[in-house]
């Protein structure tokens, strides 16, 4: 074998290597879903949706925890959607020097903490100074794990707008918040709203904050000072239980949650998608 | 939508210095348009709008919301410092600094350290990068040079949405499917291929259950990976073509280009996503918890059960009351886990800006 001939042996046998790595990996994800969509499916019956939670041995269903999950993302969403909105307006547009660099370096710190963390925190604040697990703390959770995305999504975003709009506007005479609100957050929309969907798919299938926050209850009760039922905390629950029927439900709330979390990914995309080509 | 309050038209000369003063001294905003037409200098031709005469009222509301917001994401983060420090603080007081290094964990005798923890954190996060680096180099490989064009948007969305799958269904499908595949299948065998020699038998021996360090490394690496691999098609995809193109043009083939032109050039980048990738293995819960066995001990082997940081909080929580000291040590271990990762992240963004500013 020649000098060339072992170089281009070797050329090819990395590249089948790297393919098969690449093909193993959309393996392990064909795996993962295929089992959650089978044994979530099997689960799967419209009781799921309408019975709330019961005692192992009398049927029941996920209604409760999945209402649960949605008023405390909606709560969470409400709460860091505009604050964070406003934080990624003040880094793209007004913010320098030192300031600025710290209020980034802290989000990115926000951003990447392990969310059990931010549960323990939420219990520090909120859950042991007023005597006990409540709605609003697993909100108040899940909003400090929506509010950096959001930080982020939006900077990331309005510096992506060109300069000339920022001057044009500014030529008109408009101040810095009729620029602000009525130019560069229109030509942002889109892409803030990629990250805005992308925050609720995180903080939807978020477990381990809310363990500590909301901790969960068994029936239908969605006041925001109560322990309060959520999806991801009950899959957890569930499938750690000796029961099989509350395993099986494990599984159809796995499916139910993968589904939505999926779903609003791949709806980003789309969202964002007229935009890509444009640019290109 | 736009409002002017003094349009000005000028001649040929552009503005004078007399625009400035004016829009200083009357608080307006003043834009000035060049025209072709013979007009005097100085000629006021615009009207005054209906909101002449005042600036945006509503500008420094806007501006002290906007730094409000911005504040507010720092006191947030102080204060889950402060929170996380001064409910651990107990503990450092009752047992020091030996803390970190007891292997007790005892409710009944109250004696807690958090040895075993911080040795299942590492362990297991080491072992998902050994198993998540290399393969997401030859995915990134495959995803920017190997693959057919029409392959590589659907292949690169298609392990993105990996990422996005929340770490409970990671854990219950290690907990129902992968954990009886190793004990019956995986762990035998490598205990019959790597035991008979010596050293790196021992990390391969005891029950294969299943359960414990390596799965939990396992499926950890599982998680990270398609994070990590995203981070690198984005680092790959960087590399000026003219490097390449050089390499490719004395001769080299795509995996010589790959090796001696583009890993070398966003070498720092790469270790920074790797490190970012360490990151989120160090914080992972729910994926560990479900994998991982749960117990308090520190074994040779790979096989044995153990504990992570994250996993001790989530399962000894609901058994520690409002003032226990039990309470306190798990509150002490996040305090740790903060410091820990919040040093992996310093570091990786470090390496990442040294190359984005070379």
């Amino acid at each position: 074998m020649t000098q060339l001939e072992r170089r281009l042996l070797a050329d090819r046998v990395w590249k089948i290597v790297a393919s098969t790595l690449a093909g193993l990996a959309i393996l392990l994800l064909a795996w993962i879903l295929w089992t959650v969509v089978w044994r979530g499916a099997t689960a799967l019956s419209l009781t799921v949706f309408t019975a709330p939670t019961m005692p192992p041995g009398r049927g029941g269903g996920l209604a409760n925890t999945i209402v649960g999950s949605l008023v405390q993302v909606t709560i969470g969403l409400v709460i860091a959607a505009p604050i964070g909105l406003l934080a990624g307006t003040w880094l793209a547009e007004v913010g320098r020097g030192r300031l600025a660099d710290a209020v980034r370096f802290v989000n990115d710190v926000l951003l990447s903490a392990p969310s059990i963390l931010i549960g323990l925190f939420v219990y520090e604040l909120l859950v042991r100074p007023f005597g006990g697990f409540s709605g609003f703390a697993g909100s108040a959770a899940l909003a400090v794990l929506i509010l950096p995305v959001v930080v982020r999504a939006t900077e990331d975003m309005m510096r992506l707008v060109p300069g000339s709009l920022r001057e044009a506007a500014f030529a008109l005479g408009a101040s810095r918040r009729e620029v602000v609100t009525q130019v560069l957050w229109r030509a942002a929309r889109t892409g803030i709203v990629t990250g805005v969907l992308l925050a609720i798919a995180r903080a939807a299938g978020e477990t381990a904050p809310l363990l500590f926050t909301s901790l969960g209850n068994l029936g239908w009760s969605f006041a925001l000072t109560k322990p309060m039922a959520s999806l991801p905390v009950t899959i957890y629950q569930y499938a750690g239980s000796p029961f099989d029927e509350w395993v099986a439900l494990a599984w159809a709330g796995a499916l139910v949650i993968t589904v939505g979390v999926l779903a609003l990914n791949i709806l980003s995309r789309v969202v964002l998608a007229p935009r890509g080509k444009a640019s290109r | 939508m736009i409002r002017t309050d003094v349009v000005i038209l000028r001649g040929a000369n552009g503005p004078t210095e007399d625009d400035a003063r004016w829009s200083h001294d009357w608080g307006t905003t003043i834009v000035t348009v060049e025209t072709s037409a013979a007009l005097p200098p100085g000629h006021l031709a615009a009207r005054p709008l209906a909101t002449a005469g005042h600036a945006d009222r509503a500008e420094a509301p806007f501006r002290i919301a906007l730094t409000a917001a911005a504040v507010l994401v720092l006191v947030l983060l102080g204060a889950i410092v402060v929170l996380l420090f001064n409910g651990g603080f107990p503990v450092l007081v009752r047992f020091g600094l030996s803390f970190f290094v007891s292997t007790d964990w005892n409710p009944v005798t109250e004696n807690y350290g958090a040895a075993v923890m911080l040795y299942g954190t590492l362990v297991t996060s080491a072992l998902a990068l050994l198993i998540a680096f290399p393969t997401s180099l030859g995915i990134a490989l495959f995803l920017t040079e190997v693959a057919p064009e029409q392959l590589r948007r659907p292949i690169g969305t298609a392990i993105q949405l990996l990422a996005a799958v929340p770490s409970i269904i990671y854990g219950m499908w290690g907990f129902f499917v992968v954990v009886p595949l190793m004990s019956a299948h995986v762990q035998p065998l490598l205990k019959a291929v790597f035991g008979p020699i010596p050293l790196i038998g021992a990390l391969f021996s005891g029950a294969p259950a299943g359960t414990g360090i390596l799965t939990a490394g396992l499926i950890l690496a599982l998680m990270i990976m398609p994070f990590i691999t995203a981070m690198f098609v984005e680092i790959f995809s960087s590399v000026p073509p003219v490097l390449k193109e050089a390499a490719y043009g004395v001769g080299a083939t795509t995996t010589e280009v790959f090796r001696a032109v583009t890993v070398p050039y966003g070498r720092s980048a790469l270790v920074g996503a790797v490190m970012l990738g360490l990151g989120r293995a160090l914080g992972e819960t729910m994926a560990v918890t479900f994998v991982i066995g749960n117990a308090n001990r520190i074994a040779a082997s790979l096989y044995s059960p153990g504990a992570s940081i994250a996993s001790t909080i989530a399962n000894e929580f609901p058994e520690a009351g409002p003032g226990s000291i039990k309470l306190n040590a798990l509150l002490e271990l996040g305090f740790s886990l903060f410091v820990i990762s919040f040093l992996v992240l310093a570091l990786a963004r470090f390496l990442v800006r040294n190359r984005l500013e070379a």
